[in-house]
């Protein structure tokens, strides 16, 4: 099980402050999810500087990188090695399938970088080096983990479409047959978490043309479980529930932004949460923002 | 004349004897050419007949009765040319267990490790419970409050009592909260694991309903989820919540019924329990739905494996105790429990009947409620001869409780001094010293859900599969 | 660390959570406190037995005043899950809202919600009394045993579903109606008794704006028809 943090501005004059907030945030969800942590950060010029393909992967070295892609560059975030490139995001992608086998690649978009990492959430964002991180959008994630393990992979966000994000709390119960159903359209997993069944349910549809609060809604319809989920695109921010909605979900908003997170502590730390609206979200009713 | 006999020997497609000598075949059906089905057996043919009469699952008390891979299929290898066993009384073995140790101020130190395991007030009579209390302290032991609260007489004669908190919360109160001993968070039991509790009607007597809150003689509905936390992250906080009450003095207990039993004690660890208690399909009810109770959960044998792997990969076998529970018999069982890792043991079926649950002396009376000594499993009605699993004041009449607690407290020694024997002739100072290479199976189900060796051999089928 | 009032004053932000508890919980408590910096803490004043009185400036987050008894405590921001769970006797007031299962299986005393509940408020309570001034999320007095729950705005699906004996009242809509919870007739003894309810909160909504809910006591004993009902 785990904690969930995210927040989406829209205060420009805020942007320089994004990985400071969501290092506060993080730090409130620890004890939900002490063993591993990710965050997926929209907008940071240094992590995914503006123009370029951006990848992010886990199971190589930056000199790994470095060597085998010399036209990118390579930035060094942890277990988390982001490399960004001229070429559109499809040939990096090609790229880096040839020259680094051994990646995973974990996130990927222009404008987007995803870092995941294991350990203590508050030690890894400074790792991460989050806390100078700016932008217009971020989540995070912190993981109570069960797998004998503890890795970078089995944390959230799962990014498997461009510049998206899912990040879960809660447990699906019918995930397996789900995943039999997307394998035999051709989508491929990389773990067996459930998680993954959620974010590749929601790219699917989403690469298919539907916009996210149908895909959203169609996830309500076709998973079963106790699940509160955030969502982010390169243009929007979303939260839904499960229709029983036991796993708890807040949401504050300000003209400056919109934020959720698993507890009110994690909101507390924003600047004007004073005056903040804060609402729970009601269940299977799908809550967009857009930029 | 022989002609005529010819045929109808004929007609009676070979059959030694006439229709008439059928009829007093008694139960000799096989040499008469009766078979019957694997499949719609005489019990599965009456169930379905239940069913078609009445339009109502059937409830029943115990557990799983079906035969399952156990610890009957597990033997200890004792003392051989290159291990040498202790002698009886002055070479010592000892059975202490210490529970709760990492985190509470008052850890429970108990001088065996067999335990009483929830069973409520209501599912039992107070003189039931009173019983068990003098039992259990008369053995240096624990017993444990059920769905119903916590009754005056467990507390006074409970000298370790461990208070459950359940999802239904009834007779939940910060007063007993902080008299009890330790306190158990139940997410479920081997019987039933997502199934809440069940008290049908006749058993909601005055008392009962009192303590529960509920109108006289309802049945009883039962919420299956806790109302206030779902899921091991929100669980964290009820527990810091808990022992916030308590001022951190009493060690908490997560219970789970045994399904996926590695993550459940991982995510229990995380969860901050001070003690995992494990309850495997064979672990008995008051009252459930009988698919319920087959048809959910698994076997306790191999639940125990997966949660001293899960203790131990996370570095806190010992450190977190493990309690297993689940039709927990003889000392050999606690033996074998301990030796798969367990710190200790819990009953609740054994103790009932250490009681005086199906005595054959009752035959006559378990008879007219139509069952029979051995057989009876009719908790839910609340008529029990033995005077346990009901509310009505004659019947329960009939359980002295001091009488009742002298024999539990016998059955307690006997276990323990069994475990002992078993536990001496492996050489073990201590009951806990006992280990997973001093038994081998017989069976390559039980080699496989214990995960120790095939007698003779050294083959532990699925060891070298999948962690799970 | 009491000031010249006479209230102990815990600044959250310059202790612990164990600190406050600790001390509220001591043999004879200061009789007035006042906590400072919350901040979305959990577990505050949780398992208070005297009869102290208790204002919290900020929001808490789990289970603030679990298990209360005799105290009263006011929590002036919102509360997270489970505020007053398992409450047995005294005060508790939320100014602001409070989040799912508000009040759960609690057995007495009183719980004002000024603002909104979320779901579950009054899951499976066991004789409290609650009163919401705004409205109540789906699942509210789930599984209700015992005790007063009153909805001065709206209520959320599934009202009431599988109710046994706690009496509801609803001065807003209701979008739907639980297992086995029925519309009832609003007697004059229900007229007293809300008006006890709302004028102990402190709340002026007149009873005669209200409607009344509670159990058919069908599912009472387990029937076959009422097999679509589970």
């Amino acid at each position: 099980m785990c904690g969930i943090v995210g927040l989406h501005l829209r205060e420009p004059s805020l942007e320089p402050r994004l990985g400071e907030l969501l290092t506060a945030m993080l730090g409130q969800v620890v004890e939900r999810g002490p063993d591993s942590a990710g965050v997926a950060v929209y907008g940071d010029p240094r992590l995914s500087p503006p123009g370029r393909a951006v990848v992010s992967l886990l199971g190589v070295t930056p000199q790994e990188a470095s060597t085998a892609l010399p036209d990118a560059a390579v930035v060094a975030a942890d277990a988390t090695t982001v490399v960004h490139a001229e070429s559109p995001v499809p040939e990096l992608l090609a790229t880096i399938a040839t020259a680094l086998p051994q990646a995973t690649v974990i996130g990927s978009g222009e404008g987007f970088a995803v870092l995941k990492g294991t350990g203590n959430p508050v030690q890894l964002a400074e790792s991460f080096g989050l806390a100078g991180v700016t932008g217009y959008q971020g989540v995070g994630h912190t993981r109570m983990a069960t797998e004998s393990a503890v890795t970078p992979e089995g944390a959230h966000p799962f990014s498997v479409g461009p510049g998206q994000c899912l990040v879960h709390n809660g447990s699906f119960a019918n995930h397996a047959t789900i995943r039999r159903e997307l394998r035999a359209q051709g989508v491929q997993f990389d773990s067996e978490n459930d998680s993954e069944v959620g974010a590749r349910f929601v790219a699917h549809h989403l690469a298919r043309g539907t916009d996210l609060e149908k895909a959203l809604r169609l996830l309500c319809e076709r998973f079963d479980g106790f699940y509160t989920l955030l969502v982010s695109t390169t243009d929007s921010f979303a939260v839904v529930r499960d229709a029983i909605a036991c796993k708890p979900a807040l949401v504050a908003e300000t003209d400056a932004w919109v934020a959720m997170a698993s507890e009110y502590r994690a909101l507390d730390v924003l600047p004007g949460i004073e005056h903040a609206r804060i609402f729970e979200p009601e269940p299977e009713e799908v809550y967009v923002w857009q930029r | 004349m022989d002609s005529d006999q010819d045929s109808d020997q004929g007609r009676d497609h070979g059959r030694d004897q006439g229709k008439d000598t059928v009829r007093d075949m008694g139960m000799d059906f096989a040499s008469h050419g009766l078979r019957e089905s694997a499949t719609f057996d005489r019990a599965t043919i009456h169930a379905i007949q239940r069913a078609a009469a009445t339009g109502v699952y059937d409830i029943r008390g115990w557990g799983a009765k079906r035969p399952l891979p156990h610890f009957d299929d597990l033997l200890f290898l004792g003392a051989s040319m290159s291990r040498y066993p202790l002698e009886g009384y002055r070479e010592r073995c000892d059975t202490d267990v210490v529970l709760g140790a990492r985190n509470a101020k008052y850890p429970l130190h108990l001088d065996i490790p067999v335990t009483i395991a929830g069973m409520s007030f209501g599912a039992l009579s107070a003189n039931a419970k009173e019983a068990l209390g003098r039992g259990a302290s008369a053995a240096g032991t624990s017993t444990t409050t059920g769905d119903g609260g916590m009754t005056p007489e467990e507390r006074g004669q409970s000298k370790h009592l461990v208070y459950q908190y359940l999802p239904s919360r009834y007779g939940m109160n910060p007063d007993d909260l902080r008299k009890a001993d330790a306190i158990e968070v139940v997410l479920g039991q081997g019987a039933k694991p997502g199934g809440g509790g069940m008290l049908l009607g006749q058993k909601i007597t005055d008392r009962v309903a009192g303590m529960r809150t509920l109108p006289v003689g309802v049945d009883q509905r039962s919420a299956c989820r806790h109302p206030d936390w779902t899921g091991p992250d929100d669980l964290t906080i009820k527990i810091g919540e808990l022992r916030e009450i308590t001022d951190w003095e009493k060690p908490i207990y997560v219970k789970v019924g045994a399904t996926r039993t590695y993550y459940d004690v991982k995510l229990a660890v995380h969860a901050g329990a001070d003690v995992v208690v494990v309850d495997g399909m064979q672990g008995g009810t008051a009252a459930t739905q009988d698919v319920f109770i087959e048809h959910v959960g698994i076997p306790t044998l191999a639940a125990i494996p997966q949660a001293v792997q899960a203790l131990r990969e996370l570095g806190v076998h010992r450190e977190v105790q493990l309690i297993v529970s689940g039709g927990v018999r003889t000392g050999a069982d606690v033996a074998k429990a301990i030796a798969l890792g367990a710190d200790a043991v819990a009953i609740g079926t054994a103790a009932l009947i250490a009681l005086g649950d199906n005595h054959p002396r009752r035959d006559a009376e378990y008879r007219e409620l139509g069952s029979a000594a051995g057989y009876f499993d009719d908790f839910q009605d609340g008529r029990d001869p033995a005077g346990i699993s009901t509310q009505d004041e004659e019947l329960a009449a009939r359980l002295d409780p001091v009488e009742g607690g002298r024999r539990l407290a016998n059955y307690l020694r006997v276990l323990t001094m069994e475990a002992q024997t078993l536990a001496r002739a492996c050489g073990k100072a201590h009951l806990h010293h006992l280990e997973p290479e001093d038994l081998v199976a017989l069976t390559i189900e039980s080699a496989a859900m214990a995960r120790v060796p095939l007698a003779g051999t050294d083959w532990i089928p699925g060891a070298s599969g999948a962690a799970l | 660390m009491a000031a010249l009032t006479g209230v102990e004053v815990a600044d959250l932000a310059a202790s612990t959570i164990r600190d406050l508890n600790q001390a509220l919980h001591a043999p004879q408590p200061a009789a007035a406190w006042r906590v400072l910096n919350p901040r979305g803490a959990h577990s505050v004043a949780c398992g208070l037995k005297d009869e102290v009185t208790v204002d919290i400036e900020g929001h808490v987050g789990y289970y603030c005043a679990g298990m209360n008894q005799h105290a009263t405590v006011t929590v002036h921001g919102n509360a997270g899950v489970g505020v007053a769970e398992n409450m047995m006797s005294g005060t508790v007031r939320v100014r602001g809202d409070a989040s799912q299962s508000a009040g759960a299986t609690a057995h007495g005393g009183l719980l004002v919600i000024e603002g909104n509940a979320a779901a579950r408020c009054g899951i499976s309570m066991k004789g409290v009394d609650i009163v919401v001034g705004g409205n109540v999320g789906h699942m509210s007095a789930f599984m209700g045993q015992a005790g007063r729950l009153v909805v001065c705005g709206d209520a959320g699906d599934a009202l009431g579903d599988s109710l046994y004996e706690a009496r509801i009242y609803v001065k807003g809509t209701v979008k739907s109606l639980g297992a086995d919870c029925v519309e009832k007739e609003m007697r004059d003894e229900h007229l007293v008794e809300l008006a006890e309810l709302l004028k102990a909160a402190e709340f002026d909504d007149d009873p005669g704006d209200f409607r009344r809910y509670g159990s058919a006591r069908r599912l009472y004993h387990f029937k076959v028809d009422n097999s679509t009902a589970y």
